[in-house]
């Protein structure tokens, strides 16, 4: 029961932090001091209290779009295991449930996007389901290795499998496997060096263009859905990366926590040392990945 | 007699066929005023409804009650057999549930008071090919087969061409008659074939057909091109695409929804002929299947006529099912319960589904272009404000068939989905990889669809025609809403479909082959699905309750800085899809059309550029130029003289005489 508390105010309170450190480490490569870590949640706060516009080209489905993709990702956090612990939520083939409910997101996203008639943002919900398009397989293979590997076909117990010893016997196939990982997981949350979230020029923008004409408590939702989804899949990739278990079910916890902090500053740290690819590379890598996790694949059965 | 006949709801099927067929009659008699077409139209509500309740009963009582039917006919086929297995009844549910959608629909969008010419023919035919499509789903014997066969392939041509004073539509027509009739005589090949082994032209029981490896082989490839070719599993869809794009809307969801549907029927029937499957046969369906599933979608991705997308989306749907079937073939013949269970049920499943959203978006693609007069997606827009039931309509239909919970694509696909995730552990997990190509398919289709939607119904109207949109009456909302209801009642208690799926597998799987319960509780469908939709209304609320305390206000689309937007700089449905399409290149290519600028003050000069495909334009069409020519000495004895016609038919039965004696 307890863990099952946690896991919620862990899943409902943590995601912004880790963009509040990922500012904080890109602020540190660069000598500045930068945001404060809370920065996140003071900007969800003041969405909150602020007033709306909205276009006249858009329609119920520009308010709904933000909404069930915020509705779907908070589903999708039931699912995910965090750490050692068992997820609240998990049957035979959850993961697929997982793929798709972000794939619903996407989909009430882009649609919104569309719903502005703008250009820049077609233009941005074009890219964003090309480049998913390609991230899924990727996922799909990476599923299937961890399928093979635990023998099981649920998030939680085959993300719980993989330890040490899984590490020892089988740990060229994991690294591959998390390279893919990461790669999902930089694309799917338009991290550079696919999308950069700070940018300053529509025109090369992903996930930020969809959404300039959100504003207020609806920009609040995609902004925190956003986050929230950055906190999933890197849930899923430090579940793998992260093989030990303490024993005690808080350290446990801790560990967890600190793990995703540390992940973020990983994703700072690229986000920091890399340039952003020019859109058309961008395809190219995410094709690299699903054949790295390919590979993965591959080492397993042998 | 006639209690008795109602007591039998065997008797009661067949019933509805014949009124399905004759339910044309009134349109064609009274062809003055709207009475002929809705008496027609009543005629398909009476037909389904005796139909659809007998079906529902036959196939809950475990088909046990299957039952058949003699005709002695004094034809020299032998006796002609009719009979209601659970496989047949299955394949009925579609044909029942579109039919009197359609016809409904049609009152709104064919109506005889507009379409003086045409309506008539339209709803004649209409009726004749759903009693042909269940007649050749009841038939027992080889002959009827491909008379009820012919009799669906003749009235679709009829019903295709219902606006011949086109061209488009005209060869569109050509083309669908000379594909149809290519698979017709591999399918008279196939019942050929039989005969030799048999003995006979009615259909082998099930398990009895004993035939050598190659003689099996045979049968089996030649069924497989004849119903391949009606599936339209790549690359014999050549016909498929333009028929679908230039069928009046109510047609295509009836050809989309139900008819590529026979073409499974018939694989599935003819596999059940044989004792034992080889393994290549499971194979070979499954990678034709799944490469069908990913290059139609691909190439849909790319389109920019709203019918052809749907229609290329259907040959990525037909591709799902067909791989459903490979996979099935494979867990049967390695012994896998498991695999062969999920991979029928998925695509039985997946047939039903397809044939309730499929019609559902072809019926809101109709109800654009009645309202538009358009079928270019660049031209339409902002039709959500001017039609905004059926864009809700449309939306439950592109989340439906993108595969996305809470509709019902999302069950079928998860049961194929379980299947391969369960390859994953077998010693040589090849089937697995079906899972990330399945999962590519699915990315696919959402570009597809978010395009499709996104495009007709949001932003700023693109045209004058889009800008003066009107909502759809009545009596087409009505069948939209049936299906999309019936799509969503899918996606939460997938169990009930299932139950109609599972006495046909039963017919088809080796006994023990069907588990007590799926391998995931039904009931998460409908857990994942409500809590989705409880979610997204409180959140929707919330934000509501905050909107009533916050200022909020109303301005132009953010131009980032440009002060003269205009609707022509919108993202067209072109421009969305050229991303993808840049990467599918070698499948899909763009050819643009442009007259030439010249002089110091030219002239207006026009741009146009049209999709095309790769395998079609580069591969296929050159072939069929090739025969074409080759078979040029053919066209001198085709010269249209009815009577040297019947001279020739006069000739070759005399010489067929003179053979058997």
């Amino acid at each position: 029961m307890t863990d099952m508390l946690l896991h919620v105010v862990l899943v409902l309170a943590m995601p912004p932090l880790l963009l509040g450190v990922i500012g904080k480490t890109k602020a540190a490569f660069a000598g500045r001091v930068g945001a404060p870590f809370l920065q996140p949640y003071y900007d969800l706060g003041r969405l909150m209290r602020k007033g709306v516009v909205f276009s006249d080209t858009t329609t119920w489905l520009f308010r709904a779009g933000p909404v069930i993709t915020l509705a779907a990702t908070l589903l999708a956090a039931f699912l995910v295991p965090l750490g050692r612990h068992a997820a609240p939520i998990s049957f035979e083939g959850d993961m697929i449930l997982f793929a798709y409910l972000f794939a619903l997101g996407r989909f009430f996203t882009t649609v919104a996007a569309l719903d502005t008639g703008s250009s820049f943002e077609g233009m941005g919900a074009a890219r964003e389901v090309t480049f998913s398009c390609l991230a899924e397989p990727t996922l799909f293979f990476a599923l299937i290795t961890l399928t093979r590997l635990s023998g099981t076909m649920s998030l939680t117990t085959m993300l719980r499998h993989v330890t040490l010893s899984v590490w020892f016997a089988t740990g060229a196939s994991l690294l591959l496997l998390l390279a893919g990982l990461f790669v999902v997981l930089l694309a799917e949350n338009c991290r550079i060096p696919f999308d950069d979230p700070n940018t300053h020029l529509e025109l090369t923008m992903i996930h930020e263009v969809m959404v300039l004409d959100h504003s207020g408590p609806y920009f609040g939702c995609i902004l925190y859905g956003a986050a929230l989804k950055l906190y999933l899949l890197g849930a899923v990739f430090v579940n793998v990366a992260i093989p030990f278990a303490l024993g005690n079910s808080y350290l446990d916890w801790l560990l967890f926590a600190c793990s995703m902090l540390a992940l973020a500053v990983a994703i700072g740290v690229v986000e920091s040392v890399m340039a952003r690819l020019r859109l058309i590379r961008v395809p190219q890598l995410l094709v690299a990945a699903l054949i790295l996790t390919a590979f993965s694949l591959v080492l397993v059965v042998r | 007699m006639l209690f008795d006949m109602i007591r039998d709801p065997g008797a009661l099927v067949l019933a509805a066929i014949i009124v399905a067929a004759l339910s044309g009659l009134p349109a064609l008699l009274l062809r003055e005023g709207p009475l002929g077409q809705q008496i027609s139209a009543a005629g398909a509500f009476v037909s389904s409804l005796l139909a659809l309740p007998s079906l529902c009963y036959l196939l809950l009582q475990g088909g046990a009650a299957a039952s058949s039917y003699t005709l002695n006919w004094n034809l020299p086929f032998g006796p002609c057999e009719i009979a209601l297995d659970p496989l047949s009844l299955f394949f009925l549910i579609p044909i029942f549930v579109v039919f009197p959608a359609g016809s409904l629909y049609a009152l709104g969008y064919w109506p005889a008071a507009t379409r003086r010419t045409s309506a008539y023919s339209v709803t004649f035919f209409y009726g004749l090919l759903s009693a042909a499509m269940a007649l050749v789903v009841v038939a027992r014997n080889g002959a009827l087969f491909m008379v009820a066969w012919e009799m669906m392939a003749l009235s679709g041509y009829f019903l295709l061409v219902a606006e011949h004073g086109e061209e488009e539509v005209r060869s569109a027509g050509i083309v669908y008659l000379v594909a149809s009739h290519l698979g017709a005589a591999a399918l008279l090949a196939l019942f050929s074939g039989l005969r030799i082994a048999t003995g006979g032209f009615g259909f082998p029981a099930p398990g009895a057909l004993q035939l050598t490896q190659g003689g099996a082989t045979l049968l089996f490839c030649a069924a497989l091109i004849g119903f391949g070719s009606k599936a339209g599993i790549m690359p014999l869809h050549i016909w498929l695409p333009s028929a679908h794009a230039n069928a009046p809307s109510h047609v295509s969801a009836l050809l989309s929804g139900v008819m590529l549907k026979l073409g499974i029927y018939g694989i599935l029937r003819v596999l059940t002929f044989f004792p034992e499957h080889p393994l290549w046969w499971g194979g070979l369906l499954t990678a034709l299947g799944l490469t069908s599933a990913l290059m139609g979608i691909c190439i849909a991705s790319a389109q920019k006529d709203i019918k052809r997308l749907l229609a290329y989306s259907s040959i990525e749907n037909l591709g799902i099912i067909t791989a459903g079937i490979g996979v099935f073939l494979i867990g049967q013949g390695t012994g896998n319960a498991r695999l062969a269970y999920l991979g029928l049920a998925g695509a039985l499943f997946h047939i039903l589904n397809h044939a309730l959203f499929k019609p559902l978006m072809f019926f809101g693609a109709g109800s654009v272009m009645h309202a538009t007069g358009t079928r270019e997606l660049d031209r339409m827009g902002g039709l959500a404000t001017r039609m905004p039931w059926t864009s809700l309509l449309a939306l439950a239909g592109s989340v439906a068939i993108c595969g996305l919970p809470p509709f019902n694509g999302f069950a079928s696909e998860m049961l194929l989905y379980l299947g391969f995730f369960g390859e994953a552990l077998a010693p040589e997990p090849y089937l697995a990889l079906g899972a990330p190509v399945l999962a590519l398919v699915g990315g696919i289709a959402v570009i597809c669809f978010v395009k499709l939607y996104g495009i007709t119904f949001l932003g700023a109207p693109r045209s004058e025609g889009a800008a003066h949109g009107h909502e759809a009456p009545f009596s087409m909302l009505a069948p939209m809403a049936l299906l999309a209801a019936l799509c969503l009642t899918g996606g939460l208690f997938p169990q009930l479909f299932l139950a109609l799926v599972n006495p046909a597998l039963q017919g088809i799987l080796p006994v023990g082959f069907v588990p007590a319960a799926l391998p995931i509780p039904p009931l998460w469908f409908a857990a994942a699905g409500g809590s989705i939709m409880v979610l997204s209304l409180s959140i929707f609320l919330v934000l509501r309750g905050k909107g009533r305390t916050l200022p909020s206000g109303s301005g132009p689309t953010w131009g980032c800085g440009y002060l003269r937007p205009a609707a022509s700089m919108q993202y067209t449905a072109s421009s969305f899809g050229a991303f993808f399409g840049s990467l599918a290149t070698p499948l899909i290519r763009f050819r643009i059309k442009a007259d030439a600028i010249s002089g110091v003050a030219p002239a207006a000069a026009r741009l146009g550029y049209l999709p095309e495909e790769t395998v079609l334009h580069r591969l296929v069409l050159p072939a069929v130029n090739l025969a074409g020519i080759a078979c040029a000495f053919v066209m001198r004895i085709q010269h249209g003289l009815m009577q040297v016609y019947i001279l020739y038919i006069f000739v070759t039965l005399l010489l067929l005489m003179l053979w058997v004696h």
